[in-house]
């Protein structure tokens, strides 16, 4: 894989075939969601800021919510070839950055994005394969078309592949 | 018109934010300057209106590391405090006030990490008192919670919590130079909209 990956930023999702890659910097609370086809060698990444577009009042912006996004990612994923049944996900993010104990909707963030990303993905029936999310760290996230491996990388904890 | 988002505020609120956040790196200087025993020299600081993205590549890209403090604002103003410390800034600061020896931002001890907080706390007041002074609100600030991770992961968590309001935010640059201490510092100042409007009223200023 020579190819540079393809960057996702924040509120943002992206999809490639192999042998392309996705990858996000960063992850501190936002989770990102990766599916893939292992048969056609689809990927799809998103990075999803916050669990559900209902309870926004701000301008709408689908790629930023959960509930929105993961639809609208597999969308784009058959779009160039993918098999919605064949879909699997790896997941990664969530964390809570600060330990705030007087805010605590904001320091809850993390976990009710893992939550609301384990939501839309049971709605639409892809089993989640992998995760590694909580505890309080960024993650910069890695994800290649050609095998569906996600790396992670982090300042705490180094690297690793799930 | 009330303001809406951070997108409304014209010229004249920004002048009034500009002088803000002026005097609070004016106290901020004189706070470092009784903490560090030392003189500290400021120079005039900037003050922007940016987004995310934008404070992002300021301060080097996602994944350069930074110290992170968090401060919330309650009382008559509400909003956060996020002051983001460049590991250069965060060990000079270190190595002044626990001497040569002290541990470096990247490998923080209990000490070293409540001398860390304390500073932000000081800052935190120097800018709080500059609104206090020219409106005459009282605001409180939490204790500071503290982080050290890449930038962008920081930067997350302000950015979810007013992401339905605004991708903006008020973006303080502050040189201090002192003899032991020469490095940028960064502060965010992120009033909820609603305080921001009751700030510019009490001075006067039409919305």
């Amino acid at each position: 894989m020579n190819t540079a990956p393809i960057k996702v930023g924040i509120s943002d999702l992206n999809v490639v075939r192999s042998p392309g890659a996705l990858m996000t910097y960063a992850l501190g609370s936002c989770v990102g969601i990766c599916l893939y086809d292992r048969i056609n060698k689809v990927a799809g990444l998103s990075h999803i800021m916050l669990p559900s577009s209902t309870a926004s009042h701000g301008p709408a912006q689908p790629y930023r919510f959960a509930d929105t996004a993961a639809g609208i990612l597999v969308q784009k994923m058959i779009a160039i070839g993918a098999n919605k049944r064949l879909l699997t996900a790896k997941i990664a993010g969530g964390a809570r950055m600060f330990a705030t104990g007087s805010n605590s909707a904001l320091s809850n963030i993390g976990q009710r994005n893992v939550m609301a990303v384990h939501e839309a993905l049971a709605k639409l029936g892809i089993p989640i394969i992998a995760e590694d999310t909580g505890k309080d760290y960024g993650r910069t996230l890695y994800f290649s078309a050609e095998d569906g491996i996600m790396v992670i990388k982090s300042a705490k904890c180094g690297e690793s592949k799930w | 018109m009330p303001l809406q988002n951070y997108d409304d505020l014209n010229d004249m609120h920004i002048d009034v934010l500009r002088e803000i956040g002026n005097i609070g790196s004016g106290n901020a200087a004189s706070s470092l300057a009784m903490l560090l025993s030392d003189t500290i020299d400021i120079s005039v600081p900037t003050v922007r209106i940016l987004d995310y993205e934008q404070v992002m590549e300021e301060l080097g890209g996602p994944e350069q590391m930074v110290v992170g403090e968090l401060l919330c604002l309650e009382g008559d103003v509400e909003g956060m405090i996020m002051f983001l410390l460049h590991e250069n800034f965060a060990n000079q600061v270190l190595q002044a006030l626990l001497g040569e020896d002290a541990p470096t931002a990247a490998n923080l001890d209990e000490i070293s990490g409540s001398a860390l907080q304390e500073v932000a706390n000081i800052m935190a007041a120097s800018y709080v008192n500059a609104i206090s002074g020219m409106t005459g609100f009282t605001i409180d600030i939490t204790v500071p919670s503290m982080c050290v991770d890449m930038l962008g992961a920081v930067l997350s968590v302000p950015a979810i919590h007013y992401a339905n309001i605004s991708d903006k935010m008020i973006f303080i640059e502050d040189k201090f130079s002192g003899k032991d201490l020469n490095a940028p510092n960064h502060i965010l100042l992120i009033p909820d909209v609603d305080s921001l409007e009751k700030i510019m009223t009490s001075l006067g200023i039409e919305l």
